[in-house]
């Protein structure tokens, strides 16, 4: 028998930074998901049906709302205005006294409306059938008013009287701004550029499903992106106790932003529960849900930016108009974000910013994938392009001449954002070099010369982002996680973040399993029951890894030094002499392998269980460079997306085929908002992107192969090493498409084109272009 | 997303579908593959009282040759078209434009007899058809007639058909080795046409620049004359006066006709 080697840490491959196929899949691809409208519960038979009436006009006041007619209707068995809620508290806007108060909710609307779509009285139905007839019967007196749009709504048709203003706030002064900024610069130039409206479009719409029990307690099934911050949001959109609700997470079709918290909707389908007295369920219609659910982006930005001619970059101003919708929500204060990432991942010595919060007759906006900060990457990686452009200076040299220089020691910002850990300049080399940049060049040299009809061109974004923040009050980033170990040899994690489509219980399973020896597929995960996992910061803002990630293996680290407690005393040795071999899950004494005890017999009697909350110093800031490849037809102005080529350093991966999932869909996501998908009103504020006819979502035909570069920067935040990467890839891919399709056209005299950079604006930007030549 | 309350009753035979119509009149549509007519009803844009299901006629499916022309039945589903090596061989504009409907699944529900019925100007069979010099025979309570692509078009979404009426079949030249050519201009690989273009040996047809498909008969009148294809196709919007939407205005809509009108005429494949 050959002799046997001292068991240690590392005698054998690691499970970390495998790719380990998702066991979340054979469910999704086989029987398919559970999601809130499949959920079939005891406690949901016999519920009836909630279908809301939704405003059709952009602007009205209500003089009167008739329920009668729909009453009659088959199957109806109630129907409710904002009067009949009158006594739930109006909902304030986020960062209410930085933002207007004046500019308040009702979770159904009573003297006035605010936007297409706006909830205004709900009809309660026996059948899910039955609604959408009954709908029709209710009528609503409207009296229309002008409606107030765009980036500049004045005040001439006020959405909130009190408040006397359209504008809800400012983040930051706007006579703060320095009018010699730009003093000493040889070349300025400034611009104002869109960052347009966007819909979230999850394929699962909004739904909820509500009952109560005999207890007075609150059960209701909801799509979200975290239970426990949809449950704090119904306890005050409800006035309840906090023990009162009780929100449990089906399968999640997507979120991008927009699921977290709970929605007006949520509250009213659980408060018709309570008025009923039966249970409730509610699923909205994609053109409810394209109207209903909050859009993204809506920023207006003027951009200036100055420096020498050979391309220093000495200062940079950023003025923001975020349109927040009808309602100050959250995208009220994503601009606060926006501010604080300004200049990226660059080193300018003057740099300013400033964001004015108007309201309009609009679905309010709310987050989506990156919220705030693709803003900020949009702006200043538009506004190096039109500097490169204007001194005549290769946008790449730009970049590499004015990134901040490696650095392994956190770096402030002049906008107070902490850098962990970059190396943007060795970023944007990977990704040139992985793009072939010298030769894409040459090839659109060639293409210029030879007058070809589709044109080439190249576009370049570097950008670093924030991901994992806390929650802006002082406290660090944390998250929870439990972990028990059974005597069958299983185990289960239970955890605070909220997957959606992000692979947790493949990747959380692979952290548990590491540390215990315990095979992935005998580890279970679960989430999203508040009465299971009363905590937790739910998955957004690319935070679940590094900090929920972090706590599984730092509970599974704790839940070894219990049983090592009680392994000694089974083994009669001292813990210190104990050596845990995850190759059979079992302690051993060290230099005696033959006695030991399985991590099975440890958890026969008490409950082998450890409940920790594990906190990182701060955000981590992933980074990287997008390079895109775009053909134009300078005859139709129809761009194609031909290559996209990335690096994105979220510090170590733990699953490359999951972060490589996080990083496609980030990229076509935001490869999307820079050529095709634009949320369009009417001059009256009429929606008309109602369907996926008219909201162009991206497919699989308009994007090219990704061609993905590896790079690895570990942060020192938490033993992973690990950073974000969820938002990433949107924030990236966006200005390194739309540079690319401007850069196409650069030669015929084009500077910028707004996104989406559709194939009519890049026409119409062409024949301008012409028209201007040809005046000159 | 739920309909307005309807009847559904299927057809055992066309000439009972010709009964229902007679007894329903303009309350009832004709129901085939559906991908038009349900999303309509959906969107509550359409409240038929009645739909009477011809989608499983199996006599109103399928092509044959009748002397110089293909006749292919109306519930013929699009990719049925085409995968038809007669619609390959004798009228391959036919079959590539079946391709090019909308994505695999309408594809395998759509009907040709449903497309041209539901007559969008934007679509792709309405305009391989009057490109084509194709006709449609319909049924009605008085027999049968045939009625040619230029006059079945009569408006958007309007056609020569009345409510008493079924569309049974088209017909198509048979035209082995005949070059055609085919532009169509979108914003996604399975939207509709932004403008689309259609030639075939001398006629050029034209999808969403007007009410109707159209002929842009400028352009084929210079071509006749002995122009080439590029000054032939600077007359494709002549006479036309486009819709406007968020994809396109008039005026880059006639730019559009232009440039894939030249490209059509000067890739053609035959």
């Amino acid at each position: 028998m050959p002799a046997r080697r001292e068991l240690a840490r590392g005698d054998y491959l690691s499970i970390l930074g495998t790719r380990v196929l998702r066991t979340e899949d054979p469910k999704f691809l086989t029987t398919g998901g559970v999601y809130t409208d499949d959920v079939v519960d005891d406690r949901l038979a016999g519920a009836c049906h909630v279908f809301f009436v939704r405003s059709p006009l952009a602007h009205a006041t209500v003089s009167g709302i008739d329920v009668s007619a729909a009453l009659e209707a088959p199957g109806v068995i109630a129907a409710f205005t904002g009067a009949d809620l009158a006594d739930l508290p109006a909902i304030p806007p986020s960062a209410a006294g930085l933002i207007n108060t004046e500019m308040t909710q009702r979770l159904l609307a009573t003297d006035k409306v605010r936007y297409v779509g706006e909830p205004v009285a709900v009809v309660v139905t026996e059948l899910a059938y039955q609604g959408e007839d009954a709908l029709e019967l209710v009528a609503v007196d409207y009296d229309p008013l002008p409606a107030a749009l765009g980036f500049d709504p004045g005040d001439s048709s006020l959405l909130f009287e009190a408040a006397g203003t359209n504008v809800a706030g400012y983040w930051g002064d706007p006579a703060s701004l320095r009018p010699d900024l730009f003093e000493g610069c040889e070349t300025v130039v400034s611009h104002t550029i869109v960052n347009q409206r966007v819909a979230p479009a999850p394929m699962e719409t909004r739904a909820a499903a509500a009952v109560w029990g005999a207890d007075g307690r609150l059960t209701t099934w909801i799509p979200n992106q975290g239970a426990q911050g949809t449950r704090d949001d119904l306890v005050k959109l409800l006035s309840l106790e906090p023990g009162q609700v009780r929100v449990i997470t089906p399968d999640v079709g997507g979120a991008f932003g927009a699921k977290f918290g709970a929605d007006p909707e949520h509250a009213v389908v659980a408060w018709v529960a309570r008025r009923v007295g039966r249970p409730a369920r509610w699923s909205e219609t994609r053109y409810e849900n394209l109207i209903g659910m909050t859009h993204g982006r809506a920023q207006q930005h003027t951009v200036t930016i100055g420096g020498s001619r050979d391309g220093n970059i000495q200062a940079y101003r950023l003025e923001i108009v975020q349109d927040a919708g009808a309602y100050p929500k959250i995208g009220a204060v994503l601009p606060m974000l926006t501010i604080l990432m300004t200049t990226g991942p660059y080193d300018i010595p003057s740099a300013e910013a400033i964001a004015k919060v108007v309201v309009t007759n609009t679905t309010p906006i709310g987050a989506y994938r990156g919220a705030g900060r693709p803003e900020a990457t949009a702006a200043i990686e538009r506004a190096i392009d039109l500097f490169a452009a204007e001194i005549g200076v290769d946008p790449a040299d730009v970049r590499r001449k004015n990134l901040l220089p490696k650095f392994t020691e956190p770096h402030r910002t002049k906008f107070g954002a902490l850098y962990d850990t970059g190396d943007y300049v060795a970023a944007l080399d990977a990704a040139l070099e992985a793009a072939g940049y010298a030769e894409l060049r040459a090839e659109q040299a060639a293409r210029r010369a030879s007058g070809d009809v589709r044109q080439l061109g190249i576009g370049v974004s570097s950008y670093v982002e924030i991901t994992g923040m806390g929650d802006g009050e002082g406290t660090p980033p944390s998250e929870n996680a439990t972990v028990e170990v059974f005597a069958d040899g299983t185990a289960t994690i239970l955890t605070g973040t909220s997957p959606h489509g992000q692979g947790h219980a493949t990747a959380w399973a692979m952290l548990a399993s590491e540390e215990l020896g315990i095979p992935v597929e005998k580890i279970t995960l679960q989430w999203g029951d508040t009465d299971l996992i009363p905590e937790g910061g739910g998955t957004g803002g690319s935070r679940s890894l590094q900090q929920g990630g972090a706590a599984v293996q730092q509970a599974s680290r704790e839940l070894i030094e219990i049983a090592r407690e009680r392994a000694a005393a089974e083994l009669e040795a001292n813990p210190a002499d104990l050596v845990y071999d995850t190759s059979r899950s079992a302690f051993a004494v060290a230099g005696d392998p033959e006695a030991s005890v399985p991590l099975t017999k440890l958890a026969e009697g008490e409950r082998l269980l450890v409940r920790t909350v594990f906190s990182q110093p701060g955000a981590t800031f992933p980074f990287g460079t997008h390079v895109a490849v775009a053909e134009v037809d300078i005859e139709t102005g129809k761009p194609t997306l031909t290559r996209m080529i990335t690096v994105d350093d979220a510090g170590t991966i733990l699953n490359p085929l999951l972060a490589e999932g996080q990083r496609h869909g980030g990229i076509g996501q935001g490869a999307a908002q820079a050529f095709l998908e634009e949320v369009v009103y009417d001059d009256d504020g009429n929606p008309l992107t109602t369907s996926f006819a008219d909201y162009p979502i991206i497919s699989a035909t308009e994007v090219p192969s990704y061609e993905l570069a590896e790079m690895q920067t570990p942060t020192s935040y938490n033993p992973l090493g690990a950073k974000g990467i969820g938002e990433a890839g949107s924030i990236g891919s966006t200005p390194a498409v739309q540079n690319a399709i401007v850069d196409a056209v650069a030669h015929l005299g084009v500077r910028h084109i707004d996104m989406p950079a559709t194939s009519r604006r890049v026409w119409e930007a062409l024949r301008a272009a012409r028209q201007g030549s040809e005046h000159r | 997303m739920i309909p307005a309350p309807f009847e559904y009753i299927a057809a055992e035979s066309p000439g009972h579908a010709l009964e229902l119509l007679a007894d329903y009149g303009d309350e009832a549509k004709l129901l085939a593959g559906g991908h038009s007519l349900l999303p309509m009803m959906k969107l509550r844009l359409a409240t038929p009282a009645v739909l009477i299901d011809i989608g499983r006629l199996e006599q109103l499916a399928g092509v044959q040759a009748d002397d110089g022309e293909l006749v292919i039945g109306a519930t013929t589903r699009h990719a049925d078209l085409a995968a038809a090596e007669l619609v390959r061989a004798e009228a391959p504009l036919l079959a590539y434009a079946a391709a090019q409907v909308g994505d695999p699944q309408i594809r395998h529900r759509g009907t040709i007899g449903g497309s041209l019925s539901h007559a969008d100007p934007a679509a792709d069979l309405p305009m391989a058809l009057v490109a084509l010099g194709g006709s449609v025979e319909i049924q009605g309570p008085g027999g049968s007639r045939v009625v040619a692509a230029d006059d079945f078009f009569q408006g958007f979404f309007e056609t020569a058909l009345g409510p008493d009426e079924l569309l049974s079949a088209v017909r198509v030249p048979r035209r082995p080795g005949v070059p055609w050519g085919y532009q169509k201009f979108v914003r996604r690989s399975n939207d509709w046409a932004i403008v689309g273009v259609a030639v075939v040996d001398g006629r050029i047809a034209l999808a969403n620049m007007g009410a109707t498909p159209l002929r842009a008969t400028a352009a084929e009148r210079a071509l006749a004359e002995g122009a080439s294809p590029a000054a032939a196709a600077e007359h494709a919007a002549d006479g036309t006066s486009p819709g406007e939407d968020m994809h396109a205005d008039r005026e880059y809509r006639r730019h559009l006709a232009r440039v894939l009108t030249r490209r059509a005429l000067e890739h053609q494949t035959g």
